[in-house]
């Protein structure tokens, strides 16, 4: 084992460690190796398996079960485009289609998301936990050449 | 001079921290106040001023627009100034609003505990905290209130169930999943006035005997996220959390947990997987979570609006809640008007109201000044209506006998450009996306009906396909476990009994 694979272990044991008297706690330490490491890898569901006294399948089934788990490092910046319905009434396909399509866009991962609760003023994407709202074409792609960094008005 | 803007992550989203910080500069003596929103959405960014004890509104304010309100105020000129809008609390009377459980939401400062107290906040719980739990069920029962999270089902039944069943430690979990598309009443409230959630959730706890709540909140609400932790730690600071209540010797806590990204958790037994930290599937039912839920044990599951309108209820009389509404249906419903309208934005409205008046009169209609064509009320799950529907008052067996619902409240209306065979294959998407894949006609079915939608849409046999689309309707509605799949054939069959011109069955109405 690399030094690096062993310091990793001994994050995940002690994110475990912190969340050792919740009830239910497998999400929580999920949510929180992916926030510290970005992704939440093969080593470290086995880690939390034989922590939380689970089989790795286990752990592996509730990782791969829900959209916001990653099992592999992921883009550093995250754009969550809404394609659901008051979206949609407003010109949302628009935005998704122009969103998923800007070649240039730095290191931002543009993800489909339905619904940001942003519905009254749509069409809304989320960049970086960021909501963003009244988004067009032009705006949207104008955010991703910009590598996720200048938030246009 | 004091100055309100909101920080409601919507009023964000279109400016209003920019808006904020010009008021900052442009006047850096005067008190700036950051509250939740209104729920007036089209005038945001709004900024209120309070003057002779109103609170005079204007809006939509960019940033650079700031400065001409402030010299208009100090002129004496507010009224001539384009943006002005009059009095916020005034406005919001003339459409008929009754802010009954959004009272404070976009008034105070979302976790100041002496606004929320100087408010109303916590006088509620105070009186529930003198009551037996029996008395405070009866309340909740004599309200009419029922559960906003969907199903509507009486909210003073399912605490009697709780209350009544021995076992404990009993548990209270907020269902704040808030994954139907067109809603976010509950994202608002935990913005704009968690306290009230807090303080909905002790008094539920206090009612049936529980001393661990829970709130479960979908991760795309980070704002929600970070103000509900502040309000637990200013309830814990306060006492309103903790071992000793209010000063009454009762002991009630409260966790936050984030979900992970799945609609199926908001469907109430998926949510308890998965606060227990397993894969989101829909459990089988009996036994009901009431009884057995949470690690097994009686857990009380509501909605965050169901919630927070506990507080007005036991601190107002549950005779004058349920003095609002209509029939079954009392009490005020929040609508979340949004889609192609002129003013979209929270409507908090007795039940009884008509679409019609909350989407042409409240509304102003299609914000493209296009005809509004469509109409889907409830979420995802819930039907398109057409024009000729929308006499029908809201009220819980009104919309049901339409073959509609009210689901969360929200109504997202389109205009004629909306192609709705397009729009009745994103439902079959949406499911196939978001089924947790215990049954196989949710799982495959959706799949399978995208496919028979495309064929259609592609003129391939389209009789025999568009049997085959409704064969495979019902074979959803009937068997399947939970409303996800038994319901997403709604917006199907609507938009093919309202709609079928644009599955290519009847000439296309000439578009004006
Ligand atoms: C597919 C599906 C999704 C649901 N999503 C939510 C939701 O996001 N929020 C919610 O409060 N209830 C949701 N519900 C309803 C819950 O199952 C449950 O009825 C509700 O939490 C009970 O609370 P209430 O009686 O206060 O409404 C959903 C139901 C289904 C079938
Ligand atoms: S209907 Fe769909 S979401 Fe509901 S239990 Fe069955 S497979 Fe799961
Ligand atoms: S539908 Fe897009 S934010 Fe709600």
């Amino acid at each position: 084992m690399t030094n690096e694979s062993i310091d990793a272990e001994a994050a995940v044991r002690q994110i475990c460690a912190a969340y050792a008297d919740r009830q239910g706690p497998l999400l929580p330490i999920l949510h929180a190796i992916q926030k510290s490491a970005g992704h939440v890898s093969d080593a470290a569901i086995e880690v939390i398996a034989d922590e939380l006294n689970l089989s790795r399948a286990e752990v592996f089934g509730v990782v791969t079960f829900y959209h916001d788990f990653h099992r592999k490092p992921h883009a550093t910046h995250v754009l969550k485009v809404c394609r659901a319905e008051a979206c949609q009434a407003v010109g949302g396909r628009e935005v998704w289609s122009a969103a998923s399509t800007v070649e240039a866009r730095g290191d931002v991962g543009v993800e489909a998301v339905y619904c940001l609760g942003n519905c009254a003023c749509a069409p809304s994407v989320q960049l970086d936990g960021r909501t963003l709202g009244r988004m067009d074409a032009a705006r949207v792609t104008a955010l991703l050449v910009s590598g996720g960094t200048g938030v246009p008005t | 001079m004091k100055y309100y803007v909101s920080k409601d992550s919507a009023a964000v989203s279109v400016g209003a921290a920019e808006t904020a910080a010009a008021l900052d500069r442009v006047a850096p003596d005067a008190t700036l106040v950051r509250t939740g929103s209104r729920g007036l959405y089209w005038l945001e960014p709004l900024v209120e001023v309070e003057q002779d004890g109103h609170r005079i509104g204007f809006g939509p304010l960019a940033s650079s627009e700031v400065e001409s309100v402030v010299t208009a105020i100090q002129a004496g000129t507010s009224s001539a100034h384009p943006r002005y809008v009059g009095d916020i609390d005034e406005l919001l009377r003339s459409q008929g609003q009754r802010r009954l459980t959004f009272a404070r939401c976009g008034v105070i400062d979302p976790t100041d505990w002496d606004d929320f107290v100087a408010h109303g906040g916590s006088a509620g719980l105070r009186m529930a905290l003198e009551q037996d739990g029996q008395t405070i069920v009866d309340a909740v029962k004599t309200s009419g209130l029922r559960g906003r999270g969907g199903a509507g089902f009486p909210t003073g039944i399912k605490w009697q169930t709780v209350h009544d069943t021995p076992s404990t430690p009993k548990y209270v979990v907020c269902n704040a999943d808030e994954g139907d598309s067109g809603t976010y009443a509950d994202r608002m409230m935990m913005e704009g006035d968690p306290l009230t959630l807090l303080e909905g959730m002790t008094i539920a706890a206090v009612a049936v005997g529980a001393t661990r709540g829970y709130i479960y909140l979908r991760s795309e609400y980070p704002d929600a996220e970070r103000t509900l932790k502040r309000a637990i730690e200013v309830a814990h600071e306060v006492g309103m959390l903790g071992d000793d209540i209010l000063g009454s010797g009762r002991a009630f806590d409260v966790e936050l947990r984030m979900g992970a990204g799945a609609y199926i958790c908001g469907e109430e037994t998926s949510l308890l997987e998965s606060l227990e930290g397993k894969r989101g599937v829909v459990r089988f039912k009996p036994p009901l979570p009431a009884v057995q839920g949470f690690l097994g044990q009686p857990t009380m599951i509501n909605n965050v609006i169901t919630l927070c309108s506990v507080p007005a209820i036991m601190a107002q009389g549950a005779e004058h809640y349920a003095s609002f509404g209509i029939n079954k249906s009392r009490g005020t419903l929040t609508v979340q008007l949004c889609g192609n309208v002129a003013r979209p934005g929270l409507y908090e409205m007795p039940f009884g109201v008509t679409l019609d008046h909350v989407i042409n009169s409240l509304g102003g209609g299609a914000r493209s000044g296009r005809p509004v064509r469509a109409v889907q009320v409830g979420g995802p799950l819930g039907a398109y209506l057409p024009q000729a529907y929308l006499d029908t008052p809201l009220g819980y067996e009104e919309m049901a006998e339409k073959k509609s619902m009210i689901g969360h409240g929200g109504v997202v209306v389109f205009d004629d450009t909306v192609d709705m065979a397009q729009q009745a294959r994103f439902a079959m998407e949406f499911c196939d996306l978001e089924s947790c894949g215990k049954c196989t006609p949710c799982r495959v079915g959706s799949v399978r009906a995208q496919e028979v939608i495309d064929r259609i849409v592609a003129d391939d046999d389209r009789a025999g396909n568009l049997d085959l689309l409704r064969e495979l309707c019902d074979t959803m509605i009937n068997g399947s476990l939970c409303a996800h799949g038994g319901m997403a054939p709604f917006p199907v069959l609507s938009a093919l009994n309202h709609f079928s011109e644009d599955f290519g069955t009847r000439e296309p109405a000439e578009v004006q």
